[in-house]
């Protein structure tokens, strides 16, 4: 019989146990411990902290401290499983280097932007910050200051954000990291529908007979939906799961059809799928005849890159999202030309495999899933992108059913929650208003109790556009809260860093570790994380979901809607407001930010009482009212009535979530379709609301190339991403040592081929590099993803490898959103 | 290589010294002012980016091997997943097979001597008992990862509820007593 490594093993474990038999302990030293007060765990819930997907956790906590979590088993979304992030969120407040008190650059005890890092009081950091903004704000206005947030705020802290900038401060240069992730999703959204966020629920993914990745590795990025596909394709054999992607991962390990394609084809597939659906008879006439209008949009419209930028320069229609009204027979003439060999000859896929994924959309026998998030989304055409998988689905009217479902997967915990519901985008407003609509300024202005006309018309700075205005000295301070942008933001060395050091400018950072962007910062204020504050997070499938304060934060660690409610005490209206408005409005003379947007007899109005007696609620206690619920139910009264209906406060905290609008108390899974969203019509069989005429429309849109694509110098194509083990930058994931030592650094993933060519082999040292800068990493050929021939991978969670310094800032040019998953670069051996 | 390991050091002293130059006053602090600007400099906060200045890009560390001695390590809580102390890298792991349960299924526990995959597995969404493991679960690696022969760069202070169990006890004990 052959010794294997387990025989060893086994024989060690016997040894062990011959040792330990027969010593029997006293009953003084047993060793377990059963008296019931000393073992007991306190379990609550929370949703997850990481990814869209929004499972329930499972929280045990003991005399203060987080002691275990795991997946929830009464959470519809998870039922009971959690990826290995999920599983280890107990482990993600106790990094050692947490922040414990606000930290100021300082020189011989004051402020100077060269200095070191000092601990100061709130009151001192509150001091500078409030000298900074009243310097700008008098010299510049509200357009000098902007507001970084996050699709991780939770919605109080993003809806108290969103109020302090664009109500107090009247400044619409406020958005979210969601810019980076989502914001593509929401202007597809708002193009083919008039109203955001998926129409279709996770129930879908138990209904579907066939599901089509578009860019996504759900396996690694959304592991918890992966098992419920997993589930359903494995249980049931006529089931059937494409992978489109540019480079082979995890997810492919399912497919039944896997597809790699040249990165920006994937408009070219989309067409043709469209294309085929026409042309073998197969739309489905009777739905789009009531439920569909077509139309063609301007094309050329750039890069989103500045307007110097030669290839904005070159641009037709730079930024334009305008459209005109075609036909069926009109769009059928558009799309002739992506026939299955041309879709073959530009993306790479063969034709009969297109032809595969094209039948599952045009069978009306199979119900069709479609599932995209960054690929779609972080891409120069990603609006557009959005649209055209919308085209196919409504083409066959395989939508808002169970199982026919175009689903728009979300990247954060709360995009969907905060970013996008909320409204904390440079335009927007919460439920879908935007700043540019009197209508929407004035209904926002009666619900806030505001005087009329005050708020600012005015888009403000988006995202990548308060970098650029950062590096030209246009804004002057930032606060960021809950992101990471130094390391999660695209061409770090010409814009980003630039832009932070330029001795004009005040940054400052809120977060609970020191990141790369807390360094880039003069003043870092130490932030309450997750559990350690009560919060709300809304995800992929518009379920809402809400917690309570678990444990308290270390030190000084404050959440940051305190550190906003407590900022909005320092200015009075007579310093922010225009004297005209005040004095037609004088009952608003003299008052404090704070009394005006917070303790305006609105959010004020829930007693303490009101607040669990079983949980901590610090910033409720502070201020004298139940914070969270204050700004839950004013906020929700921008919705109740419009399509984006909350239940009362109180009904989460005993729910797992509920999924929105809910109306009479019951959620909703499946918008537009007539007997499961109550807001449409009875005999209209399907209303998209969100348009005007109740119709959804279907856009004819061409293929565009990418901004940048590989030359002789820079032969390759750059994507960016994420890994399983961690959470976007790292931050929280890279503190814990269960996560770290099973991912500790990014690599360079290659195609074995790539790497002989160059002489290099697994391991290597190389440099990444690209127009905008070069990194340093190392050669993996093996391993989880398997790039095609002419593409690397390079994940960006690792704070010592900034990838984004290598890659291009060229944006969506309507959704403003950057493409991380496209540049050119070369590699070079060190 | 060698240098690589040494830069690895560097890295975990600066995690260190970085922990220790939070918790000191100002006064220490503003006494090392350079002329030089902050970009310039190492970190002075940010513990993951070790040494290298925000603006500069260093060695990284050597792609290192995976622990690979099957000895089973202590978790953390009873509900973490256990992670994997052997290599994977060569198992199949894809819709037609699953080489993990070659040794973890259940009939195959005395044979491999491989801890048998627990009850939990074999829950479907509605929490029924399947008799195989459940599909939801096949794809192991989505909660059992493998660990690599490195060291975290940063420590983390999570205590296990057998410490804070046991404080309690005491503390029961003790009132008790009294």
């Amino acid at each position: 019989m052959k010794l294997t490594r387990r025989d060893v093993i086994k024989a060690q474990a016997a040894a062990t146990a011959a040792t330990v038999a027969g010593i029997s302990l006293p009953a003084s030293a047993s060793n377990i411990i059963t008296s019931s007060k000393a073992n007991k765990l306190t379990w609550s819930k929370a949703p997850c902290r990481f990814c869209g997907t929004g499972c329930g956790i499972s929280v045990a906590t003991k005399d203060g401290k987080v002691v275990a979590t795991h997946g929830d088993e009464k959470a519809p979304v998870n039922k009971g499983l959690s990826c290995v992030k999920g599983y280890f969120l107990s482990k993600i407040m106790y990094g050692k280097d947490r922040i414990t008190t606000p930290m100021l650059r300082k020189t011989d005890g004051v402020y100077d932007k060269e200095g070191e890092f000092t601990p100061v009081s709130w009151n001192e950091a509150f001091d500078i910050m409030e000298e900074k903004f009243k310097k700008v704000l008098k010299e510049k206005g509200p357009e000098g200051i902007s507001m970084f947030g996050s699709g991780q705020w939770t919605v109080h802290e993003g809806y108290a954000a969103v109020k302090l900038m664009k109500a107090g401060f009247l400044s619409n240069n406020i958005d979210p990291n969601a810019r980076h992730c989502m914001a593509s999703a929401v202007g597809g959204f708002m193009r083919t529908f008039g109203i955001d966020e998926p129409m279709g629920c996770y129930d879908d993914m138990e209904a579907a007979d066939a599901f089509v990745l578009w860019g996504s590795n759900m396996a690694e990025m959304h592991p918890i939906l992966w098992t419920r596909i997993a589930d359903r394709r494995l249980s049931n054999p006529h089931v059937k799961v494409a992978v489109l992607s540019t480079f082979e991962h995890r997810s492919f390990d399912l497919a039944d059809i896997p597809a790699v394609f040249t990165p920006q084809t994937d408009m070219v597939l989309l067409n043709a799928i469209a294309n085929y659906i026409i042309e073998s008879d197969s739309v489905n006439h009777d739905f789009i005849n009531k439920h569909v209008n077509f139309r063609e949009g301007v094309t050329d419209i750039g890069y989103g890159l500045r307007p110097t930028h030669e290839l904005q320069m070159k641009a037709k229609n730079p930024n334009s999202g305008a459209s005109s009204p075609i036909d069926l027979d009109a769009f059928a003439k558009f799309v002739k030309s992506y026939t299955f060999e041309y879709a073959e000859e530009m993306s790479g896929v063969p034709a009969k495999t297109i032809e595969k994924i094209a039948k599952l959309y045009a069978d009306p026998k199979i119900k069709v899933m479609s599932l995209w998030t960054m690929g779609v989304n972080q891409h120069t055409r990603g609006v557009w992108t959005n649209n055209l998988l919308y085209n196919i689905h409504l083409l066959t009217g395989k939508i808002s059913e169970p199982g026919n479902s175009p689903f728009s997967l979300t990247g954060q915990p709360s995009a969907c929650g905060t970013a996008r519901e909320v409204g904390t985008f440079s335009h927007r407003l919460p439920a879908d208003m935007v700043v540019k609509n009197p209508k929407h300024r004035a209904l926002a202005e009666k619900l806030w109790k505001i005087p009329a006309g005050i708020l600012n018309g005015k888009p403000g700075s988006h995202a990548v556009q308060q970098i650029r205005d950062l590096k030209d000295s246009k804004i002057n301070v930032c606060w960021n809260q809950v992101n990471n942008n130094v390391q999660a933001g695209a061409n770090i060395n010409e814009e980003i860093l630039p832009g932070y050091r330029n001795p004009d400018n005040f940054i400052i950072t809120s977060d609970a570790y020191p990141t790369v962007t807390a360094e880039a910062s003069d003043l870092i204020l130490p932030s309450a994380m997750w559990v350690e504050k009560e919060g709300a997070f809304g995800n992929a499938e518009r379920r809402t979901q809400v917690w309570y304060q678990l444990v308290n934060a270390p030190g000084d660690a404050r959440s940051d809607l305190w550190q906003l409610v407590e900022f909005s005490k320092r200015f009075t209206t007579d310093e922010v407001w225009p004297a005209k408005v005040l004095a037609e409005n004088p009952e608003f003379k003299g008052k404090t930010l704070y009394e005006v947007l917070y303790k305006n007899g609105q959010v004020d109005k829930f007693p303490l009482s009101q607040i669990s007696p079983d949980y901590e609620n610090q910033e409720s206690k502070e201020h004298g009212f139940y914070l969270q619920k204050g700004l839950f139910e004013e906020y929700a009264s921008f919705g109740r009535g419009h399509g984006h209906d909350l239940a009362d406060y109180d009904r989460y905290h005993k729910e797992r979530g509920l999924r929105w609008p809910v109306v009479n108390g019951v959620e909703t899974k499946w918008r537009f379709k007539e007997g499961s969203d109550p807001y449409v019509k009875e005999g209209s069989g399907w209303q998209f609301y969100g348009k005007k005429d109740n119709k959804a429309i279907i856009f004819a849109l061409p293929y565009e190339p990418p901004a940048e694509s590989p030359d002789e110098e820079f032969d390759m194509w750059l994507s960016t991403g994420r890994v399983l083990e961690h959470w976007h930058s790292g931050s929280m994931t890279q503190r814990v040592p269960e996560l770290f030592k099973a991912f500790p650094n990014a690599v360079c993933f290659m195609h074995p081929e790539d790497a002989k060519k160059r002489g290099m082999r697994r391991g290597d040292e190389v440099k990444v590099i690209s127009r905008r800068g070069e990194i340093r990493t190392r050669i993996e050929t093996r391993g989880r993803n398997k790039p095609p021939i002419g593409l690397v991978f390079v994940p960006w969670f690792d704070a010592s490898q900034l990838i984004n310094k290598v890659t291009l800032d060229a944006t969506d040019p309507l959704s403003k959103q950057t493409d991380y998953k496209k540049c050119a670069v070369k590699i070079e051996k060190v | 290589m060698k240098a690589t390991r040494v830069n690895k050091a560097v890295k975990n002293a600066m995690t260190f010294a970085m922990t220790a130059v939070l918790a000191v006053s100002s006064i220490a602090l503003s006494s090392t002012v350079s002329a030089e600007t902050v970009m310039d400099n190492a970190p002075q906060v940010s513990t993951l980016r070790g040494t290298a200045p925000l603006n500069a890009e260093v060695t990284p560390p050597i792609i290192d091997k995976v622990e690979n001695n099957d000895l089973k390590r202590q978790r953390d809580y009873p509900q973490q997943p256990p992670t994997i102390p052997h290599d994977i890298s060569k198992y199949q792991l894809d819709k037609n097979f699953n080489k993990c349960m070659d040794c973890h299924a259940r009939k195959f526990a005395d044979e491999a001597q491989a801890p048998a995959v627990s009850v939990t597995h074999y829950m479907n969404r509605d929490g029924e008992f399947l008799g195989e493991v459940s599909p939801r679960r096949y794809f192991c690696t989505q909660c059992h990862v493998h660990q690599l022969e490195t060291e975290p760069l940063v420590e983390n202070e999570f205590i296990d509820m057998n410490k804070l169990i046991q404080q309690s006890h005491s503390r029961n004990n003790s009132s008790d007593k009294k």
